[in-house]
């Protein structure tokens, strides 16, 4: 029987199957970061429980971490980083610190390490876990009791999960990247939309993309409420794994790229659901709420409640025009943000790093504004500063940071202020996501590099 | 884990949809390395407000949080529901619940019950009404039932199971670590490693 990608990983993955039961899945790689992990640790101490593969775990710190050179100023960060270095050497984990080489937002150094790859079954207690999908991996974001389940066990209970196709066709417009699809699909299906499934991205907008676009789209299928999205692996796929310092090489090589061309959705296999975007009709989006899915065009007004079609949907707009302080009927163009904010698991790879200072060379941002750029990873920042990308964004008057989550959740002391707004490269536009009484309007790189320029909402083009 | 069959108590109205964790509970006060004493920080900042649900005298000592579709939704963060159980939920009534806080839920034994919207509705309405209404969330026998709502619900049966008999996870699956050492035995050799 025709088969999707999901359904052969899942597969690849069962080590104890019975009725009634979840399927037990093998993971083949537990990323560890600093936040969810402290009580998982103590819990096996306490049982007396080893780490079974510690072989197959890798640990960084990103929440936490200072984007300066320091030192950690909030004690209660420290202490956490403090707990991850202990339980890393006591339980015998490799283990990416602060400032290390290595060290980055868990999601952008599993790549760039070349630890994540096709087929594999990757968790991490991190919800945008996701982001690995792009790959052709299964990668699900797990809570800390989970982690503790597969430290002592190196499997998951599952179960069954329902698959959705998301089929993207056509060239995208100028000026539209994979943030803007990500947007799109999620304010079309909605943050519940994708409950209980693993998306598959398909369609030739998704073959066309790179790797960091792709990571982009499956980053935010939790935005979605998606279980796990994916991407088919497929050469250009290949192409980035091939190097990379973790990945298989020699003989090993081509016996990997035998497996890996066997993993793509088989033709006739059904999913239990399926969406098709138009990729040409897509613009850049901007989020005007206190969810991902509260978004519209760049080119849009701000919504009014009453054009939401029901209770639950109007009362959440009146809610978010109040906590975002917008008026309905307001362009787009004419919000002004205080705060750029380029970095976060979805968009602070070299790519997203390249094309906000492609925006940026040569121009000033605007009088007022704050604007950060946070690397995911120390890798990226080298290869960025090789570029001379550094002093593009200092020129342009950005403050050029060390690598690591930021103000994508405000757990390191990079937040907004009560009452300011951003436009961020993030994910997530929640009530006090970045600060207490923050406003966040997500964004992709160019949109945020534009608008530190023209100190509102705008495109490259618009410059 | 202590077994879970039954939760009866007094409910809050939390009519939103989209509840997050970080409005559960705030990034900035995950920093603790202990799993306990969180409720302090549940609902952090909407408690700010006087008029929040959660800060109605009425509504003090419910074991049931009553809320809109999506709850649960956005970080993986297990101090969510380390949050509500410290605060003294012991269920959550809801039309649906995003996925990795469902599994949060169940390993700590606090239940989450999925109801249709219509049912959320009236169970909302009937503590507005009179915030002593009691609710029972029965696991054994799948049903809610209030003076005005009986609604039977639907709850992973693997889940229930293990909730209803204490049974902790990480037991049940090492009763599979032969199967678990025959699988890694069979693994490719060229797969990553750390």
């Amino acid at each position: 029987m025709p088969r999707t990608l999901a359904q052969k990983v899942w597969e690849r993955h069962v080590v104890h199957r019975a009725a009634g039961e979840p399927d037990l899945l093998y993971v083949d790689l537990h990323l560890v970061h600093e936040v969810t992990s402290p009580q998982a640790f103590e819990a096996l101490r306490l049982a007396g429980r080893p780490v079974r593969r510690p072989d197959l775990t890798v640990a960084t710190m990103d929440h936490n971490v200072p984007t300066t050179d320091g030192p950690v100023v909030d004690p209660t960060s420290a202490r956490q980083m403090e707990a991850l270095a202990a339980n890393a050497k006591a339980f015998g984990i490799t283990l990416y610190p602060w400032g290390a080489a290595g060290q980055g937002i868990v999601h952008v150094i599993g790549p760039e390490m070349g630890y994540t790859q096709p087929g594999l079954m990757i968790v991490c207690g991190d919800s945008h876990t996701s982001t690995h999908g792009a790959f052709g991996a299964l990668a699900i974001g797990i809570g800390t009791s989970e982690v503790e389940h597969v430290l002592a066990t190196q499997t998951l209970p599952q179960t069954p999960a329902k698959t959705m196709a998301i089929t993207v066709e056509g060239p995208l417009p100028a000026g539209c990247s994979a943030k803007d699809v990500i947007l799109g699909i999620i304010n079309r299906i909605g943050t519940g939309g994708g409950i209980g499934h693993v998306l598959e991205y398909r369609g030739s907008t998704i073959r066309a993309l790179s790797m960091e676009g792709r990571m982009t789209i499956c980053n935010m299928s939790i935005e979605a409420g998606a279980r796990a999205g994916m991407v088919a692996p497929d050469d250009t796929t290949f192409a980035y794994v091939e190097g990379k310092p973790h990945a298989p090489s020699g003989a090993d090589w081509e016996r990997a790229l035998d497996d890996w061309r066997s993993l793509p959705t088989d033709d006739g296999a059904a999913f239990d659901a399926e969406v098709s975007i138009d990729a040409t009709e897509l613009r850049p989006f901007v989020s005007w709420g206190t969810n991902p899915a509260q978004s519209v065009t760049i080119d849009d007004e701000v919504p009014g409640p009453e054009s939401f079609a029901d209770d639950a949907k109007r009362e959440a707009a009146r809610r978010a025009l109040a906590y975002m302080d917008l008026q309905p009927g307001t362009k787009v163009r004419d919000i002004r943000p205080d705060t750029i904010f380029i970095g976060s698991c979805t968009n602070s790879r070299l790519e997203d790093l390249r094309v906000a200072a492609g925006v940026v060379r040569g121009r000033k941002v605007a009088g007022g504004l704050r604007a950060l750029v946070v690397p995911g990873s120390v890798a990226v920042k080298h290869a960025a500063e090789r570029e001379g990308l550094d002093r593009v964004f200092a020129d342009a008057g950005f403050d050029w940071r060390g690598a690591g989550c930021s103000m994508c959740l405000g757990m390191n002391p990079d937040i907004l202020q009560p009452g300011e707004r951003s436009a961020s490269t993030s994910n997530r536009n929640f009530e006090g996501r970045q600060g207490k009484g923050g406003r966040t309007h997500l964004v992709s790189p160019a949109v945020a590099a534009a608008t530190a320029i023209a100190g509102r909402f705008a495109t490259p083009e618009d410059l | 884990m202590e077994a879970v069959r039954a939760v009866e108590g007094t409910a809050v109205p939390l009519d939103r949809s989209d509840v997050d964790t970080d409005q559960i509970v705030p990034a900035r006060f995950l920093k603790r390395i202990e799993r306990t004493g969180f409720g302090p920080f549940l609902f952090y900042e909407w408690r700010q407000d006087p008029s929040f649900v959660l800060n109605d005298e009425r509504y003090a000592g419910a074991t049931i949080l009553l809320a809109g579709a999506n709850f649960g939704s956005g970080s993986s963060r297990e101090h969510a529901p380390w949050a509500l159980e410290d605060h003294g939920f012991r269920a959550v009534i809801a039309p649906s619940f995003a996925d990795i806080f469902r599994n949060n839920c169940t390993k700590i034994g606090l239940l989450p019950v999925e109801l249709p919207a219509e049912s959320v509705r009236a169970l909302m309405d009937a503590v507005l009404d009179d915030p002593t209404t009691r609710i029972r969330v029965d696991l054994e026998a799948l049903t809610v039932s209030a003076p005005s709502v009986q609604e039977s619900f639907a709850f992973d049966d693997f889940r229930r199971w293990c909730l209803l008999e204490g049974y902790d996870d990480i037991d049940l699956t090492l009763r599979h670590t032969d199967a678990i050492a025959a699988y890694e035995a069979s693994r490719p050799s060229w797969l990553p490693t750390a």
